[in-house]
């Protein structure tokens, strides 16, 4: 199936390459330079390119190109989905992707690969299975390593493979067991000039950090798992539980794990918290334009909202930016042509607003478009989608687990049309 | 650090080394490799690991920057054998990527990976045979064979699933081996575990993909263990279940399609293309049967859905392109919310994912209409993305949404993506021609964006516009003026040209301003692109034609310009021109006909989606994607015209469905005894893996059956909440074995749930398994069976005509896999023992406190048991007697052939989602009746029904009683069909009660009570009433609404019988079930008051079920 990769960065340096069948030259990459070039933005690398004797699937991750080469049909997104998992790996085990730890632990990534996959297909990309073959570097380790010369591959054979629940390693232990469950939501949005909601949906996930020892069997239920009519599951769930009783039963992998994705689309459902008023305009003389923009509360179920950052991909004409903050900092990157207010903590009682002037290049007609405004900010302590853990369960251990549920929404595509 | 510190110390060790792109082998660079070399193969023969370490991580980090190591192979091969383990696994590294270029020296670590393949730990024989079958020498081609077959028999199912990845390394080394590997794919097909099955069948894909029998025998299990096989090889798996489906079942969507094309015929008059396969259509429709889904079709279909809940996205991808190609139409729809869902991934997914939602949009446009703001563009989106989402909008656009389409549209033709405007400018186009409706609005929109500022934007809605003008000129002669105006501003050639050619084209409507045009761009002739010169010179010509005496010397003048052109196209057409429109004395036959040539009617063009017919290719593949075949793809058949024989699916348990083989199995179980005493040998694997044999054990069971789907994923992990599933899996058969003696009478299809996997089961099962694998050669006993205990009374001449029937087709099935057979084994002896020990003590009364869901169950098991003559009676099994019997055909409108049914409340082991119909014919008539059958069933939506097998001979003055099972979705719609006998056809119809429509499930009253909490508001329906004279008691009235509804009584909580406190004043009686076809639960709560006053509560999700529910209730209690 995949036949080699590539890994190449922004510059277009090609630095590193692993074969799972016969070599194929590097060579081959060139195509993808090509259509590399072509798209101008890295974004818009087709995701599969075609060449002569070789299909090119690629996926763009942290400013690295991950480039596999494919020789015959294979449904595109396993590859995909494939090289995603192997970018999750690396920043699972060097806390992140980018081309300067992969150079500095070549040869772990390398060990990696290997073991993920066995002639170009997948073989073990648990993160259990891989971490009991080959230990994360960690700065103790390393040192104790070089001093003693001893190894990051695993001393014993891992037997998760071997077990009918390959996710989770065999004898966890732990003094304090502690099971953490974040329930993360995300709003998209999009809202239109006036203010009202073109499209809203709420996407979910609940980031699971497991620390139980021995083979716990958990059972976590809701309050109103009614909501949840659209979720997806990390493979430890059980899903004929799900559909007969609405409880998700699992056991769990060792260590962080999604345990769960949700996806709430039912508009009414969907709370705004904040609402934006805004009046940007260009003027068709003098090569300037005015813009106003004011955040205020709108649904947040009486919880602060935080970390409200507004950012405006300016059009191209716009040279500089004269504004005032009534609170926060905003800067404006006329490289890049992206204006960023960082507002923080909103206060209801004194709305945060941004005013002030534009100046724009002259002679360039006035833009047609004004930009769209992308809103990012954190509620603490919320589900906006009102969702509710109501207990988590263990079985099978005899210890008494330490448990929290945490509750967070963000902004996640949220844009407001100007 | 250490890997770190091999990375710089490889840069710091060679500063004069060259950079990627450079040259390594130029000449001073070459020596210095050399030196450095040196210095690593000294570290290699040390006798410290630590320093062989430290030297293979420079190596590796060589390699993975793409350097030539291949010189160090001797030094490095040495230690192939070095008990460090990480100097281990980089020697593989370097072995397998070097070991082809030096195929000798390579030989040498050959012995080593024998050694390791014989190895009692299972992981170093398979790491053995993985760098073994990775090193591509031909020479070891015998030895890899070799090494392939032994480990594909080997105990672990790890390396049995290493010798599967390693089947596809040997082939694509050796293609001669093919035959041979095969045989070893056939094998490991066989493999129970679900380590093996994705990784085997992924060699199948690569080796062997066109030898579908192979899969036969496998089907089901492989449909069964799909839930449980790591997610990379689902992905497989369902992909080569959709080609195999293909090819073995009907197309679920034959009558609809038919139905469909006659509609879209309606709509859009011209289709000629689908006239055919109309034509081809009707024929063998007429002669068709009315479709049955084949069940193992629906077997795939049931076991894919829950992986649309997959967190990777290539499993949700494949199940959905498999419902895209396999599922009736009205089941389709459940995967477009998945593949929405998708679309919040990564770009690159969204990308593949949004490609195969633009030709599913096509086909089948309601599926993703819902979702329709889903694939609202955000400004942040990358352009490929925005293109892709308005191909999809655009398929989308019907008459109802088209407004907030267009209003959408709007706002992206200001984006300050110049070409995703110009791509939403086109999709404004195709909306515009395929709704008629909104033509006009769009052409008004397009044509004030010709007055934009930027000049794509006006070029690409001139060229829209220029198509959509040609579909009705004659109403837009404005548009082409205000177009002709235009010309001086627009510079861009396409556009220019566009605006030329429209002019010519409808110079009739323009007679005024196509002259001055023409005059204008004399003037700029030589100075315009050339296809701008070619449109001029096309516009001059038409008007030649049309308007010689204004335009005459024109003409001539641009024919004179284009005569001295450059181009020699332009040359070209101006010569040809000239000698057709100007007449001259020698001017051929042609020029009589110029105006016909250049003023025919031409054909508006068809804007369609690029992704039109791209579902020739199978969804979710490369070839899908890049719309041309990719090396390797395997076509997607097409659905064969008649079903393929079913049989060759059948492991060892006939299909329940035909009543006759079921008879069969009965008469065999009565010839053998249970027990043979001979031994069989145990093969590896029973005792390598015990957990699957209880995965295969239940597999084969829920084939056959949904219910017990619950303990399919049968492994040890997962004991806890199995264990609960057996418990009340026991129960049930305990219950319904005492039934059948109570009623003496034989239950129809009662093998459904007898699901075992239960490590009690296991243990005792196992010797039976011993046994009964010596005794599999002999035929007859294979099929020895788990309705055994249900034979007593079936008349013996009926069962040995069927035998005949059943020798006929046994053949097929000669060599059924064992496991099958285990568990019929299994099953049959469970129910024995279970007469023995847990029968007996059946009539404890007391129900014992209930703890936790198991034991609740237990309790309402054990009043089934127990108390079945008092409370209960008529919730379990009833006699005869007290079920009401509905005349579905009259001895006198029948002609002597009376037809009686009742709803039997028995659970329809075929299908649980059906309701079983107990049907009783008799025969009057004095002659006998042959082939009763069923045919056309007329359905509503969505209700589906297994009909009976045929009843060969019904001789005069007998009876006989078949079941039936229907879905009636949940309603009470009457289920029409028609009943055949050999000479007539009567019109029969079924109506359910609404109490009929429900199953009776067992609840504590805790649960009850919190699952009425979950029911209330609009799902809660109360209504007052007073008892009717004779409900005095208790027992009157658990009947009455028992009698009405099948439900089961919930019993009364511990306060009231366990610790004997005074008896409540107001006694309530609560009922719980749960509908047959969706599993909604149904509560009733009846309470009553003094003076025969009552209040009676029913929670339903279904409101209209309750409703009528309320109702009947009612009327039984107040009578």
């Amino acid at each position: 199936m995949i036949h080699s990769l590539f890994l190449i960065n922004n510059a277009g340096d090609l630095f590193l390459e692993k074969h799972w069948k016969s070599v194929i030259s590097r060579s081959v990459c060139d195509y993808f330079f090509e259509a590399r070039e072509k798209a101008v933005e890295p974004d818009n690398v087709p995701p599969v390119i075609r060449t002569p004797h070789h299909y090119l699937i690629n996926i763009y991750r942290e400013k690295i190109f991950f480039v596999s080469v494919i020789q015959t049909e294979v449904p595109p997104l396993f590859v995909i989905e494939f090289l995603h998992r192997v970018a999750e790996t690396f920043q699972d085990y060097f806390g992140e992707c980018s081309e300067t730890t992969i150079k500095d632990n070549v040869v772990i990534v390398y060990e990696l690969l290997e073991e993920m996959l066995d002639n170009g297909f997948p073989l073990a990309t648990e993160s259990n299975i891989l971490k009991e073959l080959i230990r994360p570097p960690t700065i103790l380790r390393s040192m104790v390593n070089t001093i003693t010369g001893s190894s990051n591959v695993g001393e014993t054979l891992p037997t998760g493979q071997l077990s009918t629940i390959p996710w989770r390693r065999a004898g966890v232990k732990y003094t304090n067991n502690e099971a953490y469950f974040d329930v993360v939501e995300e709003i998209d949005a999009i809202l239109d000039k006036s203010g009202t909601t073109v499209f809203a949906e709420i996407q979910g996930v609940i980031e699971a950090c497991v620390k139980l020892s021995g083979m716990p069997d958990l059972s976590l239920s809701f309050m109103n798992p009614r909501l949840l009519d659209d979720v997806s599951f990390h493979p430890c769930v059980r899903y004929k539980r799900w559909e007969s009783e609405r409880v998700i039963s699992f056991i769990p992998p060792d260590g962080n794990f999604q345990l769960m994705s949700y996806h709430i689309s039912a508009q009414n459902l969907v709370a705004i918290p904040v609402y934006v008023k805004q009046n940007i305009s260009f003027f068709e003389t003098g090569s300037s334009g005015r813009m106003d923009i004011t955040v205020g509360p709108k649904q947040t179920m009486g919880k602060t909202v935080e970390c409200l950052v507004v950012t405006v991909h300016m059009p191209k004409v716009v040279l500089s930016a004269n504004l005032n903050a009534t609170q926060g900092t905003y800067n404006y990157d006329p490289v890049t042509k992206i204006l960023v207010w960082d507002i923080g903590k909103l206060n209801p009682q004194k709305l945060p607003n941004l005013k002030g002037s534009l100046s724009l290049q002259s002679g360039a007609p006035k833009p047609e478009e004004n930009p769209s405004l992308n809103i990012d900010l954190k509620i603490q302590q919320l589900a906006i989608s009102g969702l509710k853990v109501n207990r988590l369960d263990m079985y099978g251990e005899k210890y008494k687990p330490f448990k929290g549920v945490k509750y967070v929404t963000k902004a996640g595509k949220f844009q407001v049309r100007t | 650090m250490s890997a770190s510190s091999a990375f710089i110390d490889e840069k710091g060790g060679s500063a004069s080394e060259p950079e990627y792109g450079h040259d390594p082998a130029s000449g001073g660079i070459f020596s210095s490799d050399y030196k450095r070399h040196d210095d690593l193969k000294e570290m290699l023969d040390s006798n410290k690991d630590s320093l062989k370490l430290e030297a293979m991580k420079r190596i590796v980090a060589m390699i993975a920057r793409g350097k030539n190591a291949s010189d160090l192979f001797p030094a490095v091969v040495k230690n192939v054998a070095c008990k460090n383990i990480e100097v281990k696994k980089l020697v593989y590294v370097y072995l397998v990527r070097y070991a082809e270029e030096q195929q000798d020296l390579a030989l040498l670590s050959i012995s080593t990976f024998q050694r390791g393949l014989k190895d009692p730990n299972q992981l170093i024989r398979a790491s053995a045979l993985r760098v073994l079958s990775s090193i591509r020498v031909t020479i070891i081609v015998p030895i890899m064979m070799l090494a392939i077959k032994e480990a594909a028999s080997d105990m672990s199912p790890y390396v049995r699933k290493t010798a599967a990845h390693a089947i596809p390394k040997l082939h694509s080394l050796d293609p001669d081996q093919k035959d041979q590997l095969i045989e070893v794919i056939e094998k490991l097909l066989a493999d129970k575990t679900t380590l093996v099955a994705g990784s085997v069948v992924m060699a199948f894909e690569e080796v062997c993909p066109d030898r579908i029998d192979l899969i036969h025998k496998n089907y089901r299990k492989l449909c069964n263990l799909l839930i449980d096989v790591e997610e990379w090889g689902q992905v497989v798996i369902i992909n080569m279940l959709t080609r195999y489906a293909r090819t073995q079942f009907l197309n679920p969507n034959i009558n609809e399609s038919l139905l469909e094309e006659n509609s879209e015929k309606a709509f859009y008059a011209s289709d000629d293309e689908e006239e055919e396969d109309k034509k081809d259509e009707v024929a063998p429709l007429a002669k068709r049967k009315p479709y049955v889904m084949d069940p193992d079709h629906r077997l795939l279909l049931r076991n894919t859905k829950p992986l649309l809940q997959s967190r990777n996205a290539a499993v949700v991808m494949a199940v959905a392109q498999l419902y895209f190609h396999l599922a009736p139409k009205a089941e389709v729809g459940i995967i477009a919310k998945a593949l929405v869902r998708l679309m919040r991934s990564h770009s690159e997914v969204q990308y593949v994912v949004l490609q195969n939602v633009a030709t599913m949009s096509i086909k089948r446009r309601g599926m993703f209409e819902p979702y329709l703001k889903s694939f609202y563009i955000r400004s942040t989106d990358p352009t490929q993305i925005k293109i892709l989402k308005l191909e999809v909008l655009t398929n989308l656009a019907n008459e109802t949404n088209i407004s907030t389409i267009l209003r959408e549209f709007q706002t992206y033709i200001k984006s300050m993506d110049k070409d995703f405007v110009a791509a939403s400018i086109q999709a404004i186009g195709r909306c515009a021609t395929n709704i008629g409706e909104v033509r006009d609005t769009c052409l008004n929109g397009l044509v004030q964006l010709l007055s934009n500022r930027d000049e794509l934007v006006v070029a690409e809605s001139v060229v829209v516009i220029k198509k959509l003008l040609q579909m009705q000129p004659e109403q837009h002669s404005d548009i082409i003026k205000h177009m002709a105006k235009l010309i001086d501003n627009i510079q861009v050639p396409m556009a220019r040209a566009s605006i030329l050619w429209l002019i010519g084209e409808y110079c009739e409507h323009v007679p005024k301003i196509a002259p001055d045009v023409l005059r204008n761009m004399a003037k700029t002739f030589t100075n315009e692109e050339d296809i701008v010169k070619l449109q001029i010179i096309n516009l001059a010509a038409k008007l030649y034609l049309t308007n010689s005496k204004q335009t005459k010397l024109l003409t001539q003048y641009v024919l004179n310009l284009a005569k001295y052109d450059q181009n020699y196209d332009i040359r070209d057409r101006a010569r040809f021109i000239r000698q057709l429109i100007v007449p001259t004395d020698k001017s051929g036959a042609l020029s009589k006909y110029a105006k016909k040539l250049f003023l025919a009617l031409k054909p508006a063009p068809v804007l369609e989606s690029t992704f039109k017919d791209r579902d020739h290719f199978q969804l979710g593949s490369l070839s899908h994607l890049l719309n041309a075949k990719a090396g390797g793809y395997q076509e997607l058949p097409d659905w064969p015209e008649s079903a393929p024989d079913p049989s060759v699916r059948n492991v060892e348990i006939p299909d329940w469905s035909k009543c006759t083989s079921r008879k069969d199995r009965k008469e065999k179980k009565a010839e053998k005894p249970f027990y043979s005493d001979s031994d069989g040998e145990s093969g590896p694997t029973e005792s390598a893996d015990s957990e699957s044999d209880s995965g295969s054990g239940s597999e084969s069971a829920s084939a056959s059956d949904e219910s017990g789907s619950g303990s399919e994923s049968g492994e040890e992990t997962e004991s806890e909440e199995e264990e609960e599933d057996e418990e009340e899996e026991k129960k049930k058969k305990r219950k319904k074995h005492l039934d059948k003696t109570k009623a003496k009478k034989p239950v129809e299809e009662s093998t459904e749930s007898e699901q075992s996997s239960g490590s009690e089961e296991r243990k005792r099962g196992r010797k039976a398994v011993k046994n009964q694998k010596s005794a599999s050669e002999s035929e007859s006993e294979s099929e020895s069976s788990e309705s055994g205990d249900e034979s007593e009374d079936e008349s013996e001449e009926e069962s040995e005509s069927d035998t005949d029937i059943r020798k006929k087709k046994t053949p097929v099935s000669k060599q059924p896999p064992k496991q099958s057979k285990k568990e019929s084994k299994k099953e049959t002896q469970e129910m024995s023992l279970l007469d023995l020990d847990d029968f007996e003590p059946a009539p404890a009364s007391a129900p014992v406190t209930p703890v936790n869901f198991m034991s609740s169950s237990l309790v309402s098991d054990l009043e089934g048991l127990s108390l079945t003559d008092t409370i209960l009676a008529p919730t379990t099994i009833t006699p005869s007697g007290s079920i009401k019997m509905y005349e579905l055909l009259h001895r006198i409108t029948g002609e002597g052939l009376a037809v009686e049914y009742c709803f039997s409340r028995q659970p329809f082991s075929p299908d649980p989602n059906m309701v079983a119909v107990q049907i009783q014919f008799t025969n009057n008539t004095n002659s006998e009746t042959k082939n009763l059958h069923i045919e056309e069933p007329r359905l509503q939506c969505g209700m589906r029904i297994r009909e009976f097998a045929e009843i060969d001979v019904l001789s005069a003055g007998e009876s006989v009683t078949v079941v039936m099972g229907i879905d009636f979705c949940d309603s009470t719609q009457a289920a029409n069909f028609q009943l055949c006998t050999h000479t007539r056809k009567f019109f029969a119809s079924i109506q359910p009660p609404v109490g009929e429509l429900m199953t009776p499930v067992f609840l504590t009253e805790n649960d009850f009570k919190k699952e009425q909490g979950k029911l209330m508001g609009m799902n809660e329906i109360s209504e007052k009433l007073t008892l009717g004279e004779k409900c005095v008691n208790e027992h009157v009235i658990v009947e009455r609404v028992t009698a009405t509804a099948n439900l089961s009584r919930v019993p009364c909580g511990s306060d009231k019988e366990c610790s004997t406190p005074p008896p409540p004043p107001a006694p309530v009686y609560r009922f719980a079930g749960k509908t047959v076809s969706s599993g909604c639960l149904v509560l009733v709560t009846v309470s009553t008051k003094e003076g025969g006053r009552a209040q009676l509560t029913v929670n339903c999700e279904k409101m209209l079920i309750g409703t009528m529910l309320v109702k009947d209730i009612m009327q039984a209690l107040s009578q």
